[in-house]
């Protein structure tokens, strides 16, 4: 069992090092995830929103749907748990 | 399932630095816009403050400050907050959380109202995240062997 | 050897994710195969952060933010946000899974009184 882990582990492993040849380099300001709509958020944050912290604009106000349903996926873990784990008094 | 030790250092440094922990969960809650922080990271602080408080002293003494009752009403609370945040704008003319049209019932113009909405969802968000941390520790510790229930 | 040198972030991180993906299937024990799968997640995380960085670029809190900001915002100055904004939804849903997951386990121990999954295989039968 652990052998064929091992062998498994190893091929996948060798597979995603051959698929980061086309990945951008490592602090490349012209890579394709830093240059649609990332500079956007940048530099209209202060003069539509009031907030210098552009994670926190982003997280709550540009994509604050997504906020919303993150709430209701920590809510549910806790209702799951709940449900799971307590015994009614008898 | 935690045994109970009385250990006289922990429970005289844990009494001293709860009360700063929790000042600093609120510090970093409200200062999410400036500095790095936010309604998750201040609501997880908040919880660990809780969460060493049981640990230091023992559960039923925790349970007499925060029963699981009131938790899961704080639970709900933090998403009533969001979306009641959200209702309101809808209720004022906009689309659904849309924080400018809070400029209409509050005394701002429309950038710093978002602004404003910003730090109501993450207040919500705080006391929510907090919640779900100590009941899924209560649960997980007491193995569903309490002496109160839910009802 | 430049293929190496100028993306190691992501061969550490693979490697990060291999030792937890060995964790997740060759381990027996319910609770390590649990730590494998926290392991596996926290490497996707730091990955995905990792490609948003940019050489000589600061945090991406605007300086001198307060009030009316006079200077203009250049966006190669700081570093992108967007991945950054991305894996606090996905730290969220990791302590969700692992608390959801640790109460399954505990449901399990009722149930076999075992935590090693051979076992509990051979009572099921």
């Amino acid at each position: 069992m652990k052998p064929l882990a091992l062998i498994a582990v190893l091929m996948t492993g060798i597979l995603l090092l051959y698929g980061t040849i086309d990945m951008p380099n490592w602090g490349d300001p012209d890579s394709p995830a830093s240059i649609h709509v990332s500079p956007r958020y940048i530099e209209k944050t202060v003069e539509e929103t009031a907030v210098p912290n552009v994670v926190t604009s982003v997280l709550a106000d540009y994509r604050g749907y997504d906020t919303l349903g993150e709430t209701v996926v920590i809510f549910t873990a806790a209702m799951a748990c709940i449900l799971l784990i307590r015994r009614p008094r008898k | 399932m935690i045994a109970h030790l009385e250990d006289v250092i922990i429970q005289t440094v844990c009494r001293i630095l709860i009360p700063f922990i929790q000042v600093y969960g609120l510090y970093v809650i409200a200062h999410g816009h400036h500095s790095p922080g936010g309604g998750f990271q201040g609501g997880v602080i908040l919880g660990a403050g809780f969460i060493l408080f049981c640990v230091a002293y023992d559960i039923n003494e925790a349970k007499r400050r925060l029963s699981e009752k009131l938790d899961t009403v704080f639970c709900s609370l933090g998403l009533i907050i969001y979306s009641g945040i959200g209702f309101t704008c809808l209720v004022l003319g906009g689309n659904y959380l849309n924080y400018s049209r809070l400029g209409r019932i509050l005394p701002v113009d429309p950038v710093n109202a978002r602004s404003l909405g910003i730090l109501g969802i993450e207040i919500g968000v705080g006391i929510t995240v907090m919640a779900v941390m100590v009941s899924i520790f209560l649960d997980l510790v007491s193995r569903g062997k309490h002496e109160e229930g839910l009802g | 050897m430049e293929l190496i040198i100028s993306k190691y972030n992501y061969w550490v991180y693979i490697i990060l994710m291999m030792i937890g993906f060995y964790a997740m299937i060759g381990k027996r024990n319910l609770v390590k195969k649990l730590v494998g799968m926290n392991i596996f997640q926290t490497a996707i995380i730091l990955y995905f952060v990792s490609t948003g960085a940019k050489r000589g670029a600061t945090i991406p809190i605007v300086e001198h933010g307060h009030g009316e900001v006079a200077h203009a915002i250049q966006a190669a100055h700081y570093v992108n946000p967007l991945p950054h904004v991305l894996m606090l939804t996905a730290i969220v849903v990791m302590v969700s899974t692992f608390g959801v997951a640790l109460a399954i386990i505990i449901m399990l121990y009722r149930r076999y009184n075992t935590l090693e999954e051979d076992e509990i295989l051979e009572l099921r039968k």
